[in-house]
């Protein structure tokens, strides 16, 4: 525990000082901020339902940018030589460098609260499916970035692993259109799998555990995979 | 305190190392001396848990490497070859993360103590990313050192260093023999004798040689060893093979077998043939023993030469 807080902090110390983190966030914040804007001044509807629906699909673009340092920069410039020759074990490693990310997310999000606070000033919004909308926007947040952790540990190369993460996070998210054409039982499954069947749950105010779930097994799936991968690099 | 049994390890079907056996006492100074693309680095990444071997055993302190990693990555300052270090950190905060994740206690004094012995304390607050070769190199050895680790893993650890630096290195390590056991890799030789107590020498994957820098010098650099075979063994073989030009010695091993030794880079089986084929003892064989030894000796003491005219120039 204490390890992988330790590496957390390192990662964000990181991502501080390369400046990633400030262009990402600035990033994140113009492009919600134009289409929360955008969108309020046209429907005149004192919600977020649009906002965050817009919200998932940046996070689509900027997610890569936020993982694909973590363990591609480490392979490549031999760092993860001294790092995995430390005792820590391989899932401090991994869960550690997640954290960080997760934590520099947060902050991006909680800098958008003021979205909220403008429609409170402005009108009379219904406070339910903002929390509902922001606990899912954490979630979805969480599993994009695990799965962009997981495909930043496959090659060396970051934009290779940005690449990959960005293909995997839009099949993920698309996912449920392919299962309409395959129909039933098929498409059961792959609406399930499709991480933005859950995540409008939550925009539309229903906090499911289901959908918790979802969110909460990708993310340990992937996380489990990123640390099988940098066991398989030993290996080699 | 480092026990290596029969370690091999395969990259795909390529044998990096093959069958790697030796041991190193508590407080040795141990160099581990081969040609480039030996099985060096290989050895000293399956030593410090960073990859297991395919096969065999290695342990130190006690504790399998593969077993028992994290006990052994606890015991173990490693600095690998080209010392990877994060360049978007301070000398400092970096050596401040090494003793956090290494549980050091009273990080500060030790932090102090290291960036002194390596003499980097005025680069305290510098990016490692902005700091020479050579500081950087001192900084990878600052967290080999930081945790007064029991064991010393030192890969290449003079490499693309100037002059005045190696010797700086070389000192540095020679002092910490004793408190620490250390495992040296080089390519140089007289580095080697220099600051190592014992050697061991690799070469494609496999121990050559093993024994003091005097005795293995010694053997090398005066002779080069001959086999010879004839059929007849006649009494006075050995004093004509002796009296040849060149021969040191001549040992009889009994049934017409000699070992003769004669001085480094002569070859002299043109003249034994010719005493044996008109002595008419009978020739059945006839060839260099270790031969790939002195090949390797010979290399060894070439690079230096070659590196140290690069520096002169």
């Amino acid at each position: 525990m204490k390890n992988m807080i330790i590496i957390a902090q390192k990662e964000l110390r990181a991502y501080f000082a390369s400046s990633m983190a400030y262009v990402v966030i600035a990033a994140f914040l113009a492009i919600t901020g134009f289409f929360f804007w955008l969108i309020v001044s046209l429907s005149r509807e004192a919600s977020l339902r649009g906002v965050f629906a817009n919200m998932a699909i940046t996070l689509l673009f900027v997610s890569p940018a936020l993982t694909m340092r973590l363990l591609a920069e480490e392979q490549r410039s031999g760092t993860i030589e001294l790092l995995l020759t430390l005792p820590v074990r391989d899932w401090q490693v991994v869960l550690g460098k997640f954290l960080a990310s997760l934590a520099v997310f947060a902050v991006m999000l909680a800098l958008t609260l003021y979205y909220p606070l403008v429609l409170l000033w402005l009108g009379n919004p219904d406070p339910g499916p903002i929390i509902s909308g922001y606990i899912g926007l954490l979630l979805l947040g969480g599993a994009f970035l695990s799965v962009g952790l997981f495909t930043s540990s496959l090659s060396r190369n970051q934009v290779v692993g940005a690449v990959l993460g960005f293909g995997a996070m839009l099949i993920l998210w698309l996912v449920d259109i392919a299962g309409r054409l395959l129909g039933p039982p098929v498409s059961d499954i792959v609406t399930y799998m499709s991480m933005s069947q859950h995540y409008f749950d939550f925009v539309r105010g229903i906090i499911d555990t289901k959908d918790v779930i979802f969110y909460l097994s990708v993310m340990a799936a992937f996380l489990l995979l990123s640390v099988q991968m940098l066991q398989l690099r030993r290996w080699r | 305190m480092i026990e290596v049994e029969n370690l091999t390890k395969y990259y795909g079907n390529l044998a990096a190392i093959k069958d790697i056996s030796f041991t190193v006492q508590e407080g040795e100074i141990l160099g581990f001396l081969g040609p480039n693309a030996a099985g060096k680095t290989t050895t000293m990444r399956i030593l410090t848990g960073f990859m297991p071997p395919s096969s065999g055993t290695a342990r130190v302190a006690g504790f399998d490497v593969f077993e028992d990693s994290l006990e052994v990555r606890r015991r173990i300052g490693y600095m690998p070859e080209t010392v990877p270090l994060y360049p978007e950190m301070t000398v400092s905060s970096y050596l401040n993360f090494v003793t956090r994740i290494r549980n050091v206690e009273n990080r500060k004094e030790q932090i102090e103590d290291v960036m002194d012995t390596c003499d980097i304390s005025h680069y305290a607050d510098t990016l490692i990313g902005r700091l020479s070769k050579g500081y950087r190199q001192r900084v990878g050895l600052a967290q080999a050192l930081v945790h007064d680790p029991q064991v010393l893993v030192l890969d290449e650890p003079t490499i693309g260093l100037d002059p005045k630096q190696i010797i700086e290195v070389r000192e540095l390590v020679k002092s910490l023999g004793g408190d620490h056991t250390i495992i040296l890799s080089t390519h140089i030789l007289p580095e080697a004798s220099q600051v190592c107590e014992r050697l061991v020498i690799i070469d494609e994957g496999e121990v050559v040689a093993e024994g003091t820098p005097e005795m293995l010098t010694s053997r090398l650099q005066q002779t080069q060893r001959i086999f010879l075979q004839v059929q007849e063994a006649a009494p006075d073989v050995t004093t004509q093979l002796s009296r040849l030009e060149g021969v040191a010695d001549v040992e009889e091993q009994g049934e017409g077998k000699y070992e003769i030794a004669c001085a480094l880079g002569t070859d002299r089986r043109a003249e034994i043939s010719s005493l044996v084929v008109t002595r008419g003892w009978g020739l059945l064989e006839l060839r260099p023993v270790g031969m790939s030894l002195e090949e390797i000796f010979l290399q060894l003491t070439a690079v230096e030469e070659e590196e140290q005219y690069e520096e002169e120039g």
